[in-house]
């Protein structure tokens, strides 16, 4: 069985894929990507479908070699590059064929997750539906914790399907310079006018309390003259809930499926990819829109991603023989026919 | 509308449902909320809602969170609108006779030693009752399962009695073993996995609520009935012993009502 060996894990490495849905009646949070696009670009790079799980990596990347067999692997997102053995960096967003034993490593510095897909995914078990990792509880994912010194990550596959390598023609386009965009509610009525002015009218920064369950923001205190206490109702991704504090919350992928706090706003989910790239002391607007417009601004993203150029490369490195291009033209065939 | 059977009345029962109030969570989330308090009735419509909304889901819907007073519709605005969901969820409401969920019944062992229960004196002391006066109430109340939340198979239960209400503890504990049974408000509670919490603790439950190594790893469901057993420390002890070794599993009495 082909396996990854983790020589060094990074800072925060665990599997994911678009979440595990149908279980947040029993408390279960949804977990999954926080950068949903750059997953889904990196498992079609490789030929995956969209959702199937792969590395998410924060922080810093690891560093990792082939056992047993070849991998084809494509590193989307965050400004992560693969470096192959000793040799030049390789372009983000491009598939790649690794052989066994040479040390991968995936460098920085990272400015938001990067994700590493494997054609035909990583080989650990369903959790409820899905192999997302969730720390708090530890379950999901590779036995639901972090990767660390010396784990085997399994693949499905011993060698990747023929084909050629493929790369993003032009990296994605997040719009990080424009406002957040946000439907009031459900507890606006919770906020005098003065706080919802407040609140769409200032610049939050992004606090050092920033993780996979959410973003604290600092920035002008949003008062609720109703009080800060409500029976706890339930939580998207991208709700965003004032605490006593009257700074505002943003919640991610690890959020809990209910809280107790008034929820001012909620981030569409056209911009919640680019919420992941909101590292400390990033500075973030929020333009209040109608659920009607967010649903056009989903279905919008969702056309540009389907239509998102891709193109194949050689996937080759200067000087050494093009073996994706050999792949491509059949001439090996026979060495995949047993797959 | 129709109410789940935990309940004999509710503030629904007219047949329009004036105070629904349809609140958006972006283009994902859609919260019918009932009222704004902890209330059996308004629970028992929002548990029927649920019900009926698996019974005959709309396009797009993905899944739903019931709670105290509110249901949760996460959605796929790529397979509906919010406009289309709320109109087929407000067909479900004016709908007489909306079926009850079905529920089940749980007698959960639960030990009231000194040992576990970290603030039976507390709670005598702000209630004016005796210890064995707050244990015997909390184990001959049959609760209601509300909503689960905060942490994985984590339950709200319903169904407190008044002299017990109490606000939750000034200062909150960092770690509440697993396991802690816990009353705060209307309310009573049970700590699946160690975790900071505020609640005041009764006792203390052998019974793994939410076990990943089982086909469904939560136990209870919302809308269950639960009530407690009073088990003494060494009954408490072998009761644990068989959970640890999967020997005992699940280990709560299951009646179909």
């Amino acid at each position: 069985m082909t396996e990854f060996r983790i020589v060094q894990p990074g800072l925060l490495t665990t599997v994911q894929d678009l979440g595990r849905i149908g279980h947040q009646a029993l408390g279960v949070p949804v977990s999954g990507a926080l950068d949903g696009i750059a997953l889904r670009l990196a498992n079609r790079l490789v030929g995956n479908s969209s959702g199937d799980a792969a590395l998410e990596i924060i922080g810093i990347g690891p560093v990792f070699t082939v056992t047993d067999g070849t991998a084809r692997v494509a590193l989307v997102g965050g400004g992560a590059r693969l470096i192959v053995g000793d040799r030049p960096a390789l372009d983000p967003g491009a598939s790649v064929t690794l052989k066994e034993g040479i040390e991968i490593r995936v460098g920085g510095p990272l400015t938001g997750p990067a994700y590493l897909a494997a054609a035909g995914g990583f080989a650990v078990p369903e959790f409820l539906g899905s192999r997302s990792t969730y720390l708090r509880n530890t379950f999901g994912g590779f036995d639901g914790r972090a990767l660390r010194p010396r784990d085997m990550l399994p693949l499905r596959l011993d060698a990747p399907p023929p084909g050629a390598e493929l790369r993003l023609a032009s990296p994605w386009d997040y719009a990080e310079t424009s406002a957040i965009r946000v439907v009031l509610g459900p507890q606006d009525d919770y906020f005098s006018p003065d706080g919802l002015a407040r609140f769409l009218g200032s610049t939050y920064i992004v606090t050092k309390d920033a993780d996979r369950m959410g973003l604290r923001l600092d920035g002008p205190a949003i008062d609720h003259p109703r009080g800060f206490d409500i029976p706890s109702d339930g939580i998207v991704t991208g709700s965003i809930q004032v605490p006593g504090n009257g700074k505002p919350i943003i919640l991610l992928a690890d959020h809990q499926t209910v809280g107790g706090y008034p929820k001012i706003a909620t981030v569409i989910s056209a911009d919640i990819a680019r919420l992941a790239h909101a590292l400390p002391g990033t500075a973030l607007r929020f333009e209040a829109i109608s659920v009607a417009e967010a649903e056009q601004a989903r279905r919008e993203l969702e056309r540009r991603l389907a239509l998102h150029p891709i193109e194949p490369w050689s996937g080759g490195f200067p000087g050494e023989p093009d073996e994706a291009l050999l792949y491509a033209e059949n001439l090996i065939s026979g060495v995949t026919d047993g797959l | 509308m129709g109410i789940g059977k935990a309940s004999g009345q509710s503030a629904q029962q007219a047949g329009a449902a004036p105070s629904v109030r349809f609140l958006p969570l972006g283009d994902t989330g859609l919260t019918v909320e009932f009222g704004t308090a902890i209330d059996p009735a308004l629970n028992a419509a929002v548990r029927s809602l649920d019900a009926a909304l698996h019974a005959a889901p709309p396009p797009g819907l993905i899944e739903t969170v019931p709670t105290f007073r509110s249901l949760l519709v996460h959605y796929n605005p790529l397979a509906t609108s919010q406009a289309d969901l709320t109109r087929a969820i407000e067909t479900l409401l004016h709908r007489p006779g909306l079926a009850s969920a079905p529920s089940r019944r749980w007698r959960l062992p639960v030990c009231y030693d000194t040992e576990f229960a970290l603030d039976a004196d507390a709670v005598a002391a702000a209630t004016g009752l005796t210890v064995e006066e707050v244990q015997r109430l909390h184990a001959t109340t049959e609760f209601t399962i509300y909503m689960l939340g905060f942490l994985p198979g984590f339950p709200f239960l319903g169904g407190l009695p008044k002299v017990l209400e109490l606000p939750r503890r000034t200062e909150p504990r960092v770690r509440v073993p697993a396991g802690s049974v816990a009353i705060a408000m209307s309310l009573s509670c049970i700590y699946t996995v160690v975790s900071p919490g505020g609640w005041n603790i009764l006792g203390r439950s052998p019974v793994r609520l939410f076990d990943p190594q089982r086909p469904q790893p939560a136990l209870v469901a919302p809308g269950d009935q639960v009530g407690f057993a009073a088990v003494d420390r060494a009954e408490y002890d072998r009761l644990a012993a068989a959970i640890e070794r999967h020997s005992l599993d699940p280990i709560a009495e299951f009646l179909v009502p």
